[in-house]
């Protein structure tokens, strides 16, 4: 196949040129014995963009290879910190300078609106290089005490190795840089498997990987199905390290391929169904702006989605015709039409699994007080939908929908409203809207505002959302091992004991 | 209206105009100082005045005081998120590259160091703690702590508010860049006055903080003397921490200072006399090359200096013999020659103050192995100097020379060598040279020292801490260490249901 795309900017007639090969070594390359492709769908007009290599399990094994060199050679403790957080900092450059490039190659293919892309998504991970490249040449460990006349102890926090990363479609290019960010500030080398949905930027930013000047072999991009490149990873012998986003269901078997193979270290952000709990005593116009938000935002496509809302039944009525009337004013429609506020779902097996949930949720008896209703014409547009009367057991209660879609409950003392809110096997956010303070038990709790995230505080899930931390200093220990090291310049020993 | 400086760099080494004005800067303004005088600067390779500099006095720093304190109550301290901090870091960095070698010429030129050496040792450095710090402004984090289901507890580290600082002639922007870093990362505004022997470089780098974009009033630079700007400092009730580096002396006027007004918080970074010890099981011609840079690096003009080296009698003929050569051939010379190592000292009075202990040295009946001279006939060199045959009770031996000038001790014990090179009122470094590394740990773990350095000399590095035990000082600057001096813990009760 060529070796790029000229991928057409629909609103403006832009072209942009997309690598399409495998990038190892900080090259493009085709498939060393497969003649696979993936094709790359525009959600908004359900048109083709273009197709892309398709790894296959030898290309994982050319790239596991690539990053093990580097990591031995290049990268790992043959670079100082300082020039990895000097690299980082390039590389923040460099996605800053094409951030109107990169934002519309992810509205293109993910569907999301282009200003949101641009002005967030590459906003955002451009502070998170940023952040991270801070973090560089700061990793410490500890000395530590043990007999002063004898001994010395300490710790070195080392990088872990070998990193396999794999990210959604949701936001191709923030989960990238999540993921790659802190694994190279520690020294890690990286095979990173895209979403087989949304593989184009990720191919993108590794030109500028070879910009900013990092190694070859130091970050590898395999685009691929997950049940090949994503499966070989998982069970890859020579990858020290797996971090996973993206559904429960996958993130189970990533991490009995772990535990069958070489006892990999497992990072996994998973999925939820995250609960808001507006009390009587909350502003009702703040919490139901937070709570559309927190539904709407992104399509309603985040693992933090507030899909569940338990109103106290005293504000029940207002506050859901408040809701009601935020949620009518997002207009969903294409990424480059500057009225968007929300895009497409990502692709036709989104669009039928969210579909197929809002059935579900008119046959098991819900009320739909807004939306149900599918629209005629091209793109995998859901509108917001919201439902009431709702009971535990029903399936759009319980299971993740990734979609626009939300389920509003009644609570009446703060009891029932935790036991309701608690009632589920994940563990991801919650939103607390209320003047007065509670505890609670999720992970991840927003007190009057819902869905912000900030490079600086970790994130992650309890239960079946997920293992392990992202952003924060907390991301540094996914990446590092810590070696202790003993030191003997005073005691001799005696034999036999 | 303050004067602007241009000068025309046309040496071997560098060519270039440098242009600026020489106002102090406050508020993101130069202006002229409020008794209108001026403090010349000399160039010390021939005692000429290069150019004058505005001088600051009390008033101004009253002015000043205000200025940063509005800076912090409104755009600054708690009003500018962490990340936003950083990137006006970040930016200052860049900024202070794009004129990396301008700022060398301008510290060869007031200060008398090489071009080569400010080069590569000062000026990176001093990127390298701005780039540093920019990274920690985001990252500053307190804890939460458990006591019962009741309570939610946690701390916070809080900015100071303004901060005064003063610093020393011998690494000027350096120095600027060790107490701007973590301060300003940390949310607090400055005051910061340079030394009135070198303030070419301080004036060039107020300038780069506008270009950079910090607000008025953040970074405010005030050229003038220590008994009237940094006393000002020291005394000021609304000054809530002065950083202090320089002499033993002085640095006790500071603290005095503090504690006779509103008790703000002092740290200082002081004198030294750190033992090199060198035994008998080193790698000889390293430990050479390193104690030469120990003693002889910036004109021995450095706190951290190896002063005193101890050599193990078993090689000390040969140790002896081989560091002679070794600093004879160290070319002194014009700073802006290709092939100088050492240039002038930075002043008259240091100049006369070194001479004086050379020969306090000479009547005390030590041996001038090497030098002990002037150098040429104009401006104020000194030859690298060895002084041998030394008794423990010389001047030589126990007060800091701050300059070219090493003793060298013959010893033939660990547990003697040990117990002479902590009989010292300082505490700022050490080094130790030997390749058993179970002596290199057991000595290092004796010396009562800020700083050990094994098997090497006179290495900084922005991540790792740096300062004196004893009288060399007081806190740590460089590392994440560095913060603490300039936050305050906050403490912060939440309570969910106890009753009383």
């Amino acid at each position: 196949m060529a070796a790029s795309i000229q991928v057409t900017v629909p609103a403006t007639g832009n072209k942009i040129s997309v690598p399409t090969g495998l990038f190892i070594n900080n090259q493009f390359v085709p498939s060393v014995d497969s003649q696979e492709t993936i094709e790359c769908v525009n959600p908004a007009t359900e048109e083709p963009i273009g197709s892309v290599v398709a790894g296959s399990v030898k290309d994982i094994d050319v790239a596991v290879a690539a990053a093990r060199e580097a990591f031995k050679t290049t990268w790992g403790k043959n670079v100082t910190g300082i020039e990895r957080g000097r690299l980082l900092n390039k590389l923040a450059d460099l996605m800053e300078r094409d951030a109107q490039v990169l934002g519309e190659l992810e509205c293109l293919n993910n569907g999301k609106p282009l200003k949101i892309a641009r002005d967030f998504d590459v906003g955002d991970s451009v502070a998170c290089l940023r952040y991270y490249a801070g973090w560089a040449d700061k990793i410490v460990g500890q000395s530590i005490e043990i007999d002063s006349k004898t001994k010395f102890a300490f710790t070195k926090h080392d990088p872990i190795g070998v990193c396999a990363q794999i990210i959604p479609w949701n936001y191709p290019i923030n989960m990238w840089a999540w993921k790659v960010a802190p694994a190279l500030a520690c020294g890690c080398t990286i095979v990173m498997k895209p979403s087989e949905f949304t593989p184009l930027t990720a191919l993108k930013l590794s030109e500028l990987i070879v910009e900013a000047g990092f190694p070859p072999g130091v970050v590898n991009t395999i685009p691929s199905l997950g049940s090949v490149g994503g499966a070989a990873l998982s069970s890859h012998k020579d990858v020290d390290k797996i971090a996973f986003t993206g559904s429960t269901v996958t993130g189970r078997k990533i991490m009995a391929a772990a535990a069958m193979s070489n006892l990999k270290k497992v990072s996994l952000e998973l999925g939820g169904k995250s609960p808001h709990l507006v009390f009587e005593s909350a502003d009702l116009d703040q919490a139901a702006n937070w709570v559309a938000l927190g539904i709407l935002y992104n399509t309603g496509q985040d693992c933090t989605a507030g899909s569940r809302v338990y109103v106290q039944d005293t504000i029940y009525d207002k506050f859901l015709q408040i809701l009601i009337g935020k949620a009518k004013e997002l207009v969903i429609g294409d990424g480059f039409d500057e009225k968007s506020g929300g895009g497409p779902v990502v692709s036709k097996v989104q669009y039928d699994k969210v579909w197929s949930y809002i059935e579900s949720g008119k046959q098991e008896g819900a009320k739909l007080a807004l939306g149900g209703v599918k629209r005629s014409g091209k793109g995998y547009f859901v509108d917001p939908t919201i439902f009431t009367d709702i009971t535990p057991e029903m399936k759009i209660v319980k299971e993740e929908i990734f979609g626009p879609v939300l389920s509003v409950g009644k609570f009446s003392t703060e009891e029932e409203a935790i036991r309701l809110a608690n009632d589920t096997t994940y563990g991801l956010g919650a939103g607390l809207h209320s003047m007065i303070v509670s505890a609670h038990t999720f992970k991840q709790v927003w007190v009057n505002q819902y869905n912000l995230l900030y490079n600086n505080v970790p994130f992650g899930g309890k239960k079946q959302s997920g293992i392990g931390r992202e952003l924060g200093s907390h991301a540094l220990e996914e990446y590092t091992s810590v070696k202790a090291i003993q030191w003997n310049f005073g005691e001799k020993l005696d034999w036999p004991l | 209206m303050p004067q602007t400086f241009t000068y025309v760099f046309d040496t071997p080494v560098y060519k270039g105009t440098s242009s600026f004005s020489t106002g102090i800067f406050i508020n993101g303004k130069f202006q002229d100082g409020s008794e209108g005088g001026y403090i010349d600067v000399i160039n010390p390779t021939n005692g000429k005045v290069i150019t004058k500099v505005s001088e600051g006095t009390a008033k101004d720093v009253d002015v000043a005081v205000e200025a940063a304190q509005k800076a912090f109550d409104t755009v600054w301290g708690l009003n500018c998120p962490g990340f936003e901090r950083g990137k006006l870091l970040y930016k200052l960095s860049e900024l202070m590259t794009a004129h990396a070698d301008e700022f060398a010429a301008l510290e060869a030129l007031d200060n008398g160091k090489t071009f080569g050496w400010a080069r590569k040792a000062d000026i990176e450095a001093a990127i390298g703690s701005i780039r540093y710090y920019a990274g920690w402004a985001d990252k500053i984090q307190g804890n939460t702590i458990e006591t019962t289901k009741d309570k939610i507890a946690y701390t916070t580290h809080e900015p100071l508010g303004v901060v005064g600082q003063i610093i020393p002639w011998n690494f000027p922007l350096m120095m600027i860049s060790w107490k701007l870093g973590p301060a300003l990362a940390a949310g607090n505004t400055v005051i910061l006055k340079p030394s009135e022997f070198t303030p070419l470089t301080a004036l060039l780098m107020a300038q780069l903080t506008v270009e950079a974009g910090f607000p008025p009033g953040v970074v405010n630079i005030i050229n003038g003397y220590g008994t009237t700007v940094g006393h000002a400092l020291s005394h000021h009730m609304h000054v809530e921490k002065v950083a202090f580096t320089g002499s033993t002396l002085i640095g006790r006027k500071v603290l005095e200072a503090a504690s006779k007004t509103n008790l703000k918080d002092v740290s200082l970074e002081l004198g030294g006399k750190s033992p090199n010890i060198i035994f008998d099981d080193c790698d000889i011609e390293q430990a050479v090359n390193w104690t030469v840079h120990g003693i002889f690096w910036n004109h021995g003009q450095a706190c951290c200096a190896g002063s005193r080296i101890f050599v193990h009698e078993k090689i000390y003929d040969e140790f002896l013999h081989r560091f002679t050569e070794k600093t004879k051939s160290l070319k002194i010379g014009d700073p802006f020659a290709a092939d100088s190592y050492q240039g002038p000292q930075v002043s008259q009075q240091q100049y006369d103050r070194i001479m004086s202990y050379i020969d306090s040295g000479k009547e005390a009946g030590a041996t001038v192995h090497l030098g002990g001279s002037r150098w040429g006939n104009e401006g104020y060199f000194i030859e690298p100097t060895i002084f041998t045959e030394t008794k423990p009770d010389m001047r030589i031996v126990q007060e800091e020379i701050f300059g070219p000038v090493g003793v060298v001790i013959k010893f033939h014990d660990d547990d003697d060598v040990i117990r002479q090179a902590n009989d010292t009122v300082y505490g700022l470094a050490s080094a130790i040279f030997t390749k058993n590394i179970d002596r290199a740990l057991k000595t290092s773990q004796r010396l009562r020292a800020g700083t050990t350095w094994i098997n090497c000399a006179n290495q900084l590095h922005a991540q790792i801490p740096f300062g004196g035990f004893k009288q060399s000082g007081i806190g740590r600057e460089l590392g994440e260490y560095a913060l603490q001096h300039y936050t305050a813990v906050k403490a912060v009760h939440i309570n969910l249901g106890h009753e009383i």
